[in-house]
C-alpha cells in the first residue's frame, strides 16, 4: 500500500510507530498531484515548497522525545483546502478570475484550527467559481474531471476537494456546502462528505456564497476520519456570530457506541420520478441490510420537499447578489467585468427577486416556505432518529451535458437542498459502484445530530465494505 | 429602493424607470424582456453584452417560471425564516485586540495613496 492511500487514522498510526516520516507522507501525496493533476485539474494552487518545509519541521518535532502526537490530532496530515478558504500568504481565488490575484493576509478559522491540530495544507483546490454550480464546470480555471471516468463531471461545487481525496492527492479536504456542494461531489467521487449543522463550524474567512445557508465541512476516505476532522474544526468562534455555543463532542470516540437502536426514516418524497432506478435499488438494498441488523425502518413524509428547489433558488441568489456586491476591485481583486456567466446569472436573479415590487412575491414567500420545510424535518424527527435518502438523482453526468441549461443543472441538487434550507446536518456515504461509477447514500439528522449520523454511517460502512 | 430615500445611488436620477410593480404575493407573467434585464443589470452594477442580455432573458424567465410552483403553497400567517440558528443577540466583550496592520490591509489594493485605498471618482461636483 502506498502512503497516499492511507486514511488519516492509518497515517497517524504509521507516523506514531515511525514506520515512515511526515515528509514521506507529504511527498507521496505531492507525487499523486504531479501524476494526476494535469489530467484531472483538481488543484488551482499546489503548496509544494511550503508543505515540504512544514513536513521537515514536523519530522524534527516527531523525533523530540518531549513531543506527544496525541495533542495534535492531525499531526503531519496533508489536507487540501477548497479555494474558498482564506489561507494566509497563499492565493485564494474562489475559482473566479475576480480573485485571481488575491492573497489573503489571514487564515479562515477552519484553516487556523487545522494547522493548530498539526495538519499541513498541501494546496488549494478547484471548484465552481464562488461555489456556484453542481459540476465543477463553472470554474474560471477549467473544469475538474471525474477520476472514475474523465468524460464525466466530479460534481460540484467542491469538485477539486472530492477528486483530491478520491485519488489520494490529499488525505482529507475542506469543502463548503450551501445546497449540496459537499454531499453531491462526495457521491460522484466515492468519498465521505459531511455537511455539518449550520453554525457547527465557523464560516469566518471563507468566501461567502449565501450566508444563511453556507456550511463548512469536509471530505475524507472513511467515516472515522470525518468524525475526527469535525471535532477539530467545530465550535463557537467569536468571529462568526452564527457559530453555535453547543458543546463539541468526541465524535470519533462515540463512533462505535450508539446510545440506542436507531429508528431510520425513508422519506417518500425523495424516491421521485427522475431518480435513476439503479440508485433507488442500491439505497433500498442498504435499507434491507439495516433491517436485518435490527434497525427499525419507517416510511415517512416531508410534504413540502417539492417546493425546496424553488425556495432555494430565490433565497440563495438573493444572498449571493448581496454578498457579491462587495467585489468592486477597489480593495482587492479585479473589477466586476470579470464575473463569469453563472455568477452574473445569480446576481441578476437575486437582484430581481429583491427589487421593489417583487420582494414580497418571491423573497418573503420563499422565507415562509422555508419555515414549512424546516417544520417538516422537525416533525419527522419526532418519529425517527435519522433519514436515509439518495444524494443525487443521477450518477455522475457527462461534461458539457447540463452546462448550458441552468435549470437542469439546478435540479441536480434537488435531494440535498431541503436539508440546507433547514440547517440540518447531512453526510454522503459511498455505497459502491453502479455501472463502474460511484454512488452515494445521504444520511440526514436533526440539528446537531452529527454524532448519530456518524454512528449510522459507520454501521453501513462496516456492512457494505468491511473497513 | 424606497421612493423617498434621501440617498440616491449614483446615476439613479438618469434612470428613474423602475420595474413595473406586479400584484404583490403572486407571480404572474414571469417572462423578462430585454429592457427589464438591462435595468436589473444596472441595479447590480453589471455590464452585459447584447448577447448576454438575450441569454439572460430566456434563462432567467425559465427559472422564474419554475418558481411559480410556490403559488400552490398556502403560507398565510407563517413566520418567515431568515436564519436557522435560533440564536439571538449574540454579544461579545468589547475588548481592544490586535488587528491588521495598514500595510497588510492594503497589500492587495490595486492602487493606494498613503494608508488609503485609491478609488475612482464616485460623486462628481
Amino acid at each position: 500500500m502506498k502512503l497516499y492511500q492511507l486514511t488519516i487514522s492509518q497515517a497517524k498510526e504509521g507516523l506514531e510507530k515511525k514506520k515512515f516520516s511526515v515528509k514521506e507522507l507529504v511527498a507521496s501525496c505531492l507525487e499523486q498531484i504531479k501524476k494526476l493533476n494535469p489530467k484531472l485539474n483538481a488543484f488551482i494552487t499546489v503548496c509544494e515548497k511550503e508543505a515540504l518545509s512544514e513536513a521537515r519541521q514536523a519530522d524534527k518535532k516527531l523525533h523530540n522525545s518531549q513531543f506527544t502526537i496525541h495533542n495534535s490530532p492531525l499531526f503531519g496530515i496533508p489536507i487540501a483546502a477548497k479555494d474558498l478558504f482564506c489561507t494566509k500568504g497563499i492565493r485564494t481565488t474562489a475559482g473566479s478570475k475576480v480573485l485571481e490575484n488575491y492573497i489573503p493576509v489571514y487564515d479562515a478559522t477552519v484553516i487556523r484550527k487545522l494547522k493548530e491540530a498539526g495538519a499541513i495544507i498541501i494546496g488549494k483546490t478547484n471548484c465552481d467559481a464562488w461555489a456556484h454550480g453542481s459540476s465543477g464546470e463553472n470554474s474560471d480555471f477549467g473544469p475538474t474531471k471525474n477520476p472514475f471516468d474523465e468524460t464525466r463531471v466530479p460534481g460540484g461545487s467542491s469538485s477539486g476537494p472530492a477528486v483530491a481525496v478520491a485519488t489520494g492527492m490529499s488525505l482529507a479536504a475542506t469543502g463548503t456546502d450551501t445546497g449540496g456542494s459537499i454531499r453531491q461531489p462526495a457521491a460522484f467521487c466515492g468519498v465521505v462528505g459531511l455537511k455539518p449543522t449550520y453554525g457547527r463550524v465557523s464560516r469566518f474567512g471563507v468566501v461567502a456564497m449565501a450566508s444563511s445557508l453556507d456550511c463548512m465541512g469536509h471530505f475524507t476516505k472513511d467515516v472515522k476520519d470525518a468524525a475526527l476532522v469535525l471535532k477539530v474544526i467545530a465550535g463557537k468562534d467569536e468571529k462568526d456570530a452564527t457559530s453555535s455555543p453547543m458543546p463539541v463532542v468526541d465524535y470519533l470516540n462515540l463512533l462505535e457506541k450508539p446510545s440506542k437502536n436507531f429508528k431510520v426514516g425513508l422519506p417518500k418524497e425523495y424516491f421521485i420520478k427522475g431518480l435513476e432506478k439503479k440508485i433507488e435499488k442500491r439505497i433500498l438494498k442498504i435499507v434491507r441490510l439495516l433491517e436485518k441488523r435490527g434497525i427499525k425502518i419507517k416510511e415517512v413524509s416531508l410534504p413540502h420537499t417539492k417546493y425546496a428547489l424553488s425556495t432555494y433558488y430565490i433565497i440563495q441568489p438573493a444572498e449571493v447578489s448581496s454578498n457579491l456586491a462587495r467585489y468592486d476591485g477597489t480593495r482587492y481583486g479585479l473589477p466586476r467585468e470579470n464575473f463569469g456567466a453563472e455568477a452574473k446569472r445569480r446576481i441578476m436573479l437575486g437582484t430581481y427577486t429583491l427589487s421593489a415590487g417583487y420582494y414580497e412575491a418571491y423573497y418573503l414567500k420563499a422565507m415562509k416556505v422555508r419555515t414549512l420545510i424546516r417544520k417538516d424535518f422537525e416533525n419527522v424527527f419526532k418519529e425517527v432518529d435519522l433519514l436515509i435518502t439518495p444524494v443525487a438523482p443521477t450518477l455522475p453526468f457527462k461534461l458539457g451535458e447540463k452546462v448550458n441549461d441552468p435549470l437542469q443543472m439546478y435540479l441536480s441538487d434537488i435531494l440535498t437542498i431541503p436539508a440546507s434550507l433547514a440547517g440540518i446536518p447531512g453526510l454522503s456515504l459511498p455505497v459502491g459502484k453502479i455501472d463502474n461509477l460511484p454512488a452515494g447514500a445521504q444520511i440526514l439528522g436533526p440539528q446537531f445530530g452529527e454524532e448519530e449520523i456518524f454512528q449510522l454511517a459507520r454501521i453501513i460502512e462496516k456492512e457494505t465494505n468491511e473497513k | 429602493m424606497k421612493k423617498n430615500s434621501k440617498f440616491q445611488i449614483p446615476n439613479s436620477k438618469k434612470n428613474p424607470k423602475s420595474l413595473p410593480i406586479r400584484q404583490a404575493g403572486k407571480f404572474q407573467n414571469s417572462k423578462l424582456d430585454e429592457e427589464e434585464v438591462g435595468h436589473i443589470a444596472k441595479l447590480a452594477r453589471l455590464k452585459l453584452t447584447g448577447e448576454e442580455v438575450k441569454m439572460f432573458c430566456s434563462q432567467l424567465s425559465e427559472v422564474l417560471e419554475y418558481m411559480k410552483v410556490l403559488n400552490e403553497v398556502e403560507a398565510k400567517g407563517v413566520e418567515p425564516t431568515a436564519q436557522v440558528t435560533d440564536l439571538e443577540n449574540v454579544f461579545r466583550e468589547d475588548e481592544v485586540s490586535p488587528s491588521l496592520e495598514p500595510n497588510e490591509a492594503l497589500s492587495c489594493a490595486p492602487a493606494r495613496e498613503g494608508n488609503f485605498f485609491k478609488t475612482g471618482v464616485v460623486l462628481e461636483k
